[in-house]
């Protein structure tokens, strides 16, 4: 059996040589709009939402491109919003869950500072991992804030009107959403994606383990950032595997982590032609041309 | 007269040994730290009420979910026909709730078809494990002792079963004849079917088979119970408990820790001064050993019945890694019982044995495999949370040894200077703005 090594690895130092890189492949039609919170501050008013962007909404070059899809989608929407920009730090989950609950709570802390310092109410979120860790564990450090996935933005958005789909590129397509655990499992949040991906008039098939049965990507726990333990496959292709089996036009995601692992294992099976593996937010993006 | 006398003795050595043991089982799980999880009382009868009660995690898996509830209902139900035997037991009479006139009829139709269901479950429970060979149920977990004590539990209760059937077979055909004391009619549905076993027997022969019946299977209950405490099948018990104590917290938010919390406070604010710490308590950061565990963490131990499901969904386990989210559990209960036996040898004193809960019964490699995605609590029919004790672990590794895997050291060096788990500059966050 061929096993990927160091797959993870492979990402990170992908997305480090290419930091420089501006070249971004689909072409902006309009200029994204990204307001800071300081920006605010100066001018002496208070956003609807702070959109936390995130470490690898941030940083990672295909998890950029969700954050966009995000910020593109929250302009159409006229949503008033801001991001943290560089006063926004990792918010600890990776050290929360590898067990290093100093550096979590130092991170928090300092995060919660900034937080309260501009008053925030409500967050929004583009990772799961974010939103479970600032929506559970900072209130028992002084943090309170209403803080929802991206997914449940959408939602809100949608029932609101605030924006619409008609079909668009996705229709009749074949989509298959895979739920992040922390998302599903972690926060009983199962139809927020999939009420969103109903307006896209495409074809959403469930995989056999989804919802609360759903597997992991094999990204969790700080499994992301180092080499998985000696096993006989690696979690990403086991899910993949499941995925590809449906057959989906695409395999659709709600968090940079699974996206990552989704993309990898889809790679593995060569299928990268005929699968794409998308954030719930760029079919959306995508869908409404922008 | 003698008979009374010696059941009301094998009765109350019976009950008196469970007591001991539950005890142990009680102190042993209270060797654990406090946890809060006695407040929304309302909430937590409901959970018991759905999940234990209920059953309603079992449902996701039907086959196994309705044998099951035959045994279970069958054990609830039957135990009132135990009231019947003690009472018969203590005072000499003959089916004593049979004053229930018409009513007793049902009730003992009730119980044969109980029973026979439940024999039919067992039956089917021991095919699965040792024909069919499911998966979860023949994995290496349960190599030695957790497979033999699942087969003697099944095995028991298939002969205490046995036992009833023939004792109510061999009943009616005494009663038919006419024969002295066996002087009460009841419905047999089940039992009939075995009297032409027995028809054509002497008077004597079938009294001795009756009588024999009668105290294997009363013998066998009491043998039962206070095999409990040393068996798997405790979760009988326990899972009410269990679930009532379940976290009902969201999963995803992992428990706080307070004497971080005070430290990191401390080292933010200087003027910050942390509440003095109890010099009873030895302070650790995470889990080394299983006092080091909470209380619910190790009556989780003490309840798991070995099922497997959570180890049949963990993503680490289905990839052929060495984690099991159910050995985690087992280990934990027989470290438990270790420690346990350590202060009974020594006086109500722990005393330093060199081992512990980690490296000796739950190895470093066990506890990185982990993708902390909660399958595992999810899947557990009696809200055991393996997951929980693998972060508590991971917490004694990282913070007290420093062992994480150099990778994850690496990510933590990233974090701690730049804000991010990876090596990029926090001034570089908005750069994907302008790309």
């Amino acid at each position: 059996m061929k096993v990927i090594h160091n797959h993870h690895s492979t990402i990170i130092i992908h997305t480090m040589e290419n930091q420089t890189s501006t070249t971004d492949t689909q072409t902006t039609k309009q200029p994204l709009v990204v307001p800071t919170m300081a920006d605010y501050m100066a001018k002496g008013e208070s956003p609807e939402i702070v959109f936390w962007v995130g470490c690898s909404g941030s940083f990672d070059d295909r998890a950029k491109k969700i954050t966009k899809a995000i910020v593109k989608i929250l302009n159409h929407a006229n949503v008033k919003f801001a991001v943290l920009g560089v006063e926004e730090s990792c918010s600890g989950d990776p050290a929360k869950r590898a067990g290093n609950e100093f550096l979590f709570q130092m991170q928090a802390m300092n995060n919660i500072t900034v937080l309260n310092g501009y008053d925030v109410k409500k967050i929004v979120t583009g990772c799961p991992h974010c939103f479970n860790t600032i929506k559970n564990e900072y209130p028992a450090l002084g943090g309170h804030y209403e803080v929802i996935h991206h997914t449940q933005l959408l939602q809100d958005l949608l029932n609101s009107g605030r924006i619409t789909i008609e079909g668009g590129s996705f229709k009749g397509k074949k989509i298959t959403f895979h739920d992040p655990c922390y998302l599903g499992r972690g926060n009983d949040v199962y139809e927020a994606p999939r009420s969103v991906m109903v307006n896209l008039d495409a074809e959403l098939m469930e995989m056999k383990r989804s919802k609360s049965k759903g597997l992991c990507c094999g990204a969790g726990g700080a499994q992301m950032f180092k080499e998985a333990e000696k096993g006989n496959k690696e979690v990403n292709i086991e899910r993949t595997e499941e995925a590809l089996a449906l057959n989906p036009d695409v395999i659709a995601v709600g968090c940079p982590f699974c996206n990552t692992m989704m993309t990898d294992g889809v790679k593995h099976f060569n299928k990268e032609q005929e699968v794409k593996v998308l954030d719930v937010a760029e079919l959306i993006a995508q869908a409404n041309d922008l | 007269m003698i008979t009374s006398i010696l059941f009301i003795l094998l009765l109350a050595a019976g009950t008196t040994l469970f007591t001991i043991n539950v005890r142990k089982v009680r102190r042993n799980i209270l060797l654990g730290k406090e946890t809060e999880r006695k407040d929304q009382p309302g909430m937590r009868w409901k959970t018991m009420a759905r999940v234990a009660l209920g059953q309603s995690k079992m449902v996701t898996r039907p086959i196994p979910a309705i044998l099951h509830i035959f045994v279970y209902v069958g054990f609830v139900i039957i135990n009132i026909e135990v009231i019947d035997m003690f009472v018969d037991g203590i005072f000499g009479t003959h089916r004593f709730l049979s004053f229930t006139g018409g009513l007793y009829n049902i009730l003992v139709a009730t119980f044969e078809i109980l029973a026979f269901l439940t024999t039919f479950g067992c039956a089917v429970f021991l095919i699965r494990r040792n024909i069919v060979h499911v998966k979860r149920l023949v994995s290496k977990d349960l190599t030695g002792w957790p497979r033999t004590d699942a087969n003697a539990i099944l095995i028991t209760e298939i002969l205490l079963m046995t036992a009833f059937f023939t004792m109510n077979a061999c009943d009616a055909l005494l009663f038919n004849m006419g024969s002295h004391h066996y002087n009460v009619a009841f419905a047999n549905p089940v039992s009939h079917y075995l009297m032409p076993l027995f028809s054509g027997m002497q008077e004597g022969t079938l009294i001795f088979i009756e009588r024999f019946c009668w105290w294997f299977h009363i013998i066998g209950i009491i043998s039962f119970l206070n095999y409990l405490p040393y068996s798997k099948h405790f979760h009988i018990l326990l899972a009410f408990p269990n679930v009532y104590f379940s976290n009902l917290k969201k999963k995803g938010e992992f428990t706080n820790l307070e004497s971080v919390t005070n430290e990191v406070k401390a080292i933010m604010d200087p003027s910050f001064m942390p509440p003095p710490a109890d010099p009873n308590v030895q302070m650790r950061f995470g889990a080394k050993d299983v006092t080091d565990l909470s209380w619910k963490q190790l009556l989780d131990a003490y309840t798991c019945t070995e099922c497997g499901r959570c180890t049949s969904a963990c993503p680490a386990n289905i990839t052929g890694k060495l984690l099991s989210p159910r050995k985690i559990m087992m280990s934990t209960r027989d470290r438990l019982e270790e420690v346990g036996k350590n202060i009974d040898a020594n006086k109500g004193e722990f005393k330093d044995d060199g081992k512990s809960l980690l490296n000796d019964y739950i190895t470093p490699e066990e506890l990185w495999a982990c993708t902390s995605c909660n399958a595992c609590v999810q899947e557990c029919p009696v809200n055991i949370d393996p997951l929980s004790i693998i972060i508590d672990m991971r917490r004694f590794l990282v913070m007290e040894q420093s062992a994480a895997p150099t990778e994850l050291n690496m990510m933590f060096t990233n974090m701690e200077n730049n804000g991010a788990p990876w090596q990029f500059s926090p001034s570089d966050r908005l750069n994907w703005t302008k790309e």
